[in-house]
């Protein structure tokens, strides 16, 4: 008796909407046949039917939201499918945001220290971060005439993870703008655009083809500023998901902070929850610099409370202190910050008390925030999940040691991606990515525990 | 910025003069008079800057890269003929004369050469990396190739923007072979972009003849075919002749129907840099493109032959560029460093 199971239809889907079934129970269903319609965090994908035979029992309605990756939703075959449906979990059960494998969905700030950017009895709304980003475009694009968004599949596919959707209906073609697949060229494009005073927002589907664009990055858009004597700046911002998805392979996961943190004339920003995605965000476009902003593919559909205002705007090259503590400072970004605050709370039932800084900008780093933590704490672990050398965490681990020598009890320990291209065998991802336990161990080993 | 010289004042006055004078557009036929002595007072500045820079260059007063446009500047001066105020041009690291035709003054160029704080960017890009915002020159671009998407960018800012501005993007018969020039094309075409792509076809890249380097390297022209972009192949030692084409290209640009290519035929006498001796090239062959084509030459006898001038009258407008040569070689010397704050200056614009 065959069960249809919920597909996974993305590397990194968890779940999804089971938009509507095209057949009804009863019906005789060949291989082939598009039984059904799902919403992933994507797209609307349609689901054959691989099993023939008649439609015994649809064990998820249509409408329902959150349903588990592998979760029975109906049965082919005969009568004697009833038993399978009563084992079935209950799909209202899912309708909640359910939280993910990898962090909570909704981060309870617990031990943090409040954000001083938040004004006192701000009203918090929930919002994945696609929302925050997405929402922090249209809102500067409502602002400014001259800002647009370019990129793959931006406009009449709603974007390749969906940040875009519904702006092509808001914003016209225009300003929301389907490019070929070409990355130099149009990047080149919008830097130019950018020199003549509009400003562009270029989407990368991902930071890993922005590779075929760096020249334009760095060399146009970066550089121009100074070699003009001040005259031409390109304020622009580059944007995308960066660093690993779930089982892409090495050509399509690599952390990429490191690499654009290194130059001058470039600011580069990867923050970690939607309030800082959309706060940053909003800072970025207005920036009349060029901005490097570092998404996550993992991250955005997790939810996070974010402050319901106007204009919630976070300053670049200003860190966070997302969780006080006094034992140890943990410094991390972005998708680092996922296994650091794991990490925290498992120190945490150990009776250490670990200081979590979110650094969200890269560069301009906010080098005292951490060195006063330093100062307090004596100790350092940095996180992050790019390849180790030349990397963030080694820079980081310089800088304390010229600025806070004095105070440190041990030395600096990094936590970081391992020295390999990414593989793809599920196993070896695994050991190859930063987890919550390494930041445990190397908390421990600075405190000498 | 530096101050204004003398010249630029002039040569804003003559070209309205000439604007007035010349009434409906001209065939290759000819140039009127003012047109004629224009066009020759501004190739023989680019001339002479040249080779004041070449001098300055060997003095050890010039570092670095430096790249000469001596034998092609009947492109620059007849495509900026064609163009009005706020049309922007942008080009590569041969660029000077590029400069110089966009009105930029020569003593603030030269300054740029020699690396001094009144240096168009205050002695921070040198000869491959300059600008100038007020004359709409996007540089100046040290990198083969990746000024023909920044050029386009210059045209979609334009057409976003909704003015008639077009972008005139000059890159070489070596660049023509970059990838990035065929996804901008691709992109120009389909976007219908306002740009202007110049192909200065000097048959040698660096020192790599044309025909070893590049596919029909005599028909660069043909490159657009496939992205459906008109164009045309020019004799780009005749300044009437690129005017003349140069005039087509912009008003189909500013009509909105999109991009349009002009490949150049043109010369540079000089070595790639000055570093370059040029052996790739029998020295016949530039012998021979200076007498026959020399385009400030054509300008010379035509100029005469027609009685528009006497060779006092061109023995003086030469006088004239030489003061102003000389007094920019003087500015580019004597005028200081920049100070050693400017290190760190100009990184970032404050947010």
């Amino acid at each position: 008796m065959p069960n249809i199971l919920m597909p996974a239809l993305s590397p990194t889907m968890e779940e999804g909407k089971l938009a509507k079934w095209l057949k009804n129970v009863g019906d005789n269903v060949k291989s082939g046949d598009v039984i059904a319609e799902i919403e992933t965090d994507k797209a609307t994908m349609e689901v054959e039917a691989v099993d023939e035979g008649p439609l015994t029992a649809i064990l998820v309605p249509a409408g329902t939201e959150g349903v588990k990756v592998n979760t029975p939703i109906a049965v082919i075959g005969e009568a004697d499918a009833a038993p399978a449906a009563k084992a079935a979990p209950a799909p209202e059960a899912a309708k909640v945001d359910a939280p993910a494998t990898a962090a909570p969905a909704v981060i309870v700030a617990a031990p943090a220290a409040a954000d001083p950017e938040v004004p006192e009895g701000t009203e918090m709304v929930s919002m994945t971060v696609r929302e925050a980003i997405r929402s922090a475009m249209s809102e500067e694009m409502r602002r400014d005439k001259d800002v647009f968004l370019m990129g793959e599949e931006v406009g009449e596919y709603q974007g390749a993870y969906k940040i875009s959707q519904g702006m092509l209906d808001e914003f016209g073609p225009q300003r929301v703008i389907d490019t070929p697949i070409t990355e130099h060229g149009f990047t080149g494009i919008a830097t130019g655009a950018a020199f003549a005073g509009l400003r562009p927002i270029v989407e990368f589907m991902t930071f890993n083809f922005a590779m075929q664009a760096i020249d334009h990055i760095i060399n146009s858009a970066a550089k121009t500023l100074y070699m003009s004597g001040g005259q031409m700046g390109a304020p622009i911002v580059f944007r995308g998901p960066n660093g690993a998805a779930a089982r892409v392979g090495a050509q399509h996961s690599q952390d990429y902070a490191a690499w654009y943190g290194a130059i001058p004339g470039l600011k580069v920003v990867m923050p970690y929850t939607a309030s800082d995605a959309k706060g940053l965000m909003k800072a970025a476009i207005r920036d009349p610099n060029p901005v490097i902003f570092l998404e996550n593919e993992i991250l955005y559909g997790k939810s996070f409370e974010v402050p319901k205002l106007d204009d919630w705007v976070v300053p670049i090259g200003k860190a966070r202190i997302a969780r006080v503590g006094r034992h140890v400072t943990l410094v991390s970004f972005g998708i680092g910050m996922v296994h650091t605050l794991a990490a925290a709370d498992k120190l945490a039932a150990e009776g250490i008390e670990a200081e979590v800084i979110d650094l969200r900008t890269i560069r301009p780093m906010d080098l005292p925030a951490i060195v006063e933590s330093v100062k307090k704490t004596n100790r350092c672990v940095c996180v992050e999940e790019g390849f180790p050398q030349f990397s963030v965490t080694s820079e980081i681990a310089a800088q304390v040691m010229t600025h806070a020598f004095d105070y440190l009890d041990a030395p600096v320990a990094r936590v970081a991606g391992k020295d390999v291209p990414m593989p793809y065998a599920a196993n070896l991802e695994k050991l190859a990515l930063v987890s919550a336990d390494d930041v445990v161990i190397a908390a421990k080993g600075v405190l000498y525990v | 910025m530096a101050v204004k010289s003398a010249y630029i004042a002039k040569k804003g006055e003559k070209s309205q003069k000439a604007e007035k004078a010349s009434g409906p557009p001209l065939s290759n036929s000819g140039f009127t008079k003012d047109q004629e002595l224009a066009a020759y007072r501004d190739m023989l500045l680019i001339r002479r800057f040249e080779e004041k820079a070449g001098q300055l260059y060997g003095m050890g007063f010039i570092g670095g890269f430096c790249h000469l446009y001596i034998g092609q500047e009947a492109v620059v001066v007849g495509l900026q003929m064609a163009q009005k105020e706020g049309d922007q041009v942008i080009t590569s690291y041969r660029d000077h004369g590029h400069m110089l035709a966009c009105g930029m003054d020569p003593r603030g160029v030269m300054a740029e050469l020699t690396g001094r704080r009144g240096g168009y960017s205050r002695g921070k890009g040198g000869s491959m990396h300059m600008f100038s915002r007020e004359k709409q020159f996007f540089g100046g671009h040290g990198i083969v190739g990746a000024q023909v998407p920044l050029g386009a960018g210059l045209a979609f800012a334009n057409k976003y923007r909704g003015n008639d501005h077009v972008s005139v993007t000059y890159f070489g018969d070596g660049a023509a072979n970059q990838g990035q020039v065929y996804e901008t094309f691709n992109m120009a075409s389909i976007w219908k972009l306002p740009c202007i792509f110049v192909i200065e076809n000097n048959r040698y890249a660096m020192g790599t003849a044309a025909p070893r380097s590049t596919a029909l390297s005599d028909k660069l022209s043909a490159r657009g075919e496939a992205f459906g972009i008109p164009a045309e192949q020019v004799d780009g030692m005749d300044v009437r002749a690129v005017k003349d084409a140069a005039d087509k290209a912009v008003a189909h640009c500013r009509s909105g129907a999109g991009p349009y290519i002009l490949e150049m035929m043109t010369y540079r006498y000089r070595g790639h840099s000055m570093s370059d001796p040029a052996k790739y090239r029998a020295k016949e062959e530039v012998q021979k493109m200076r007498e026959e084509h020399d385009p400030i030459e054509q300008v010379k006898a035509r100029v005469i032959r027609a009685n528009m001038a006497s060779e006092d009258d061109l023995k003086k407008i030469d006088a004239d560029i030489r003061a102003i040569v000389t007094e920019a070689a003087e500015f580019a010397q004597s005028d200081p460093e920049p100070d050693a704050a400017e290190l760190y200056t100009d990184i970032y614009v404050n947010a």
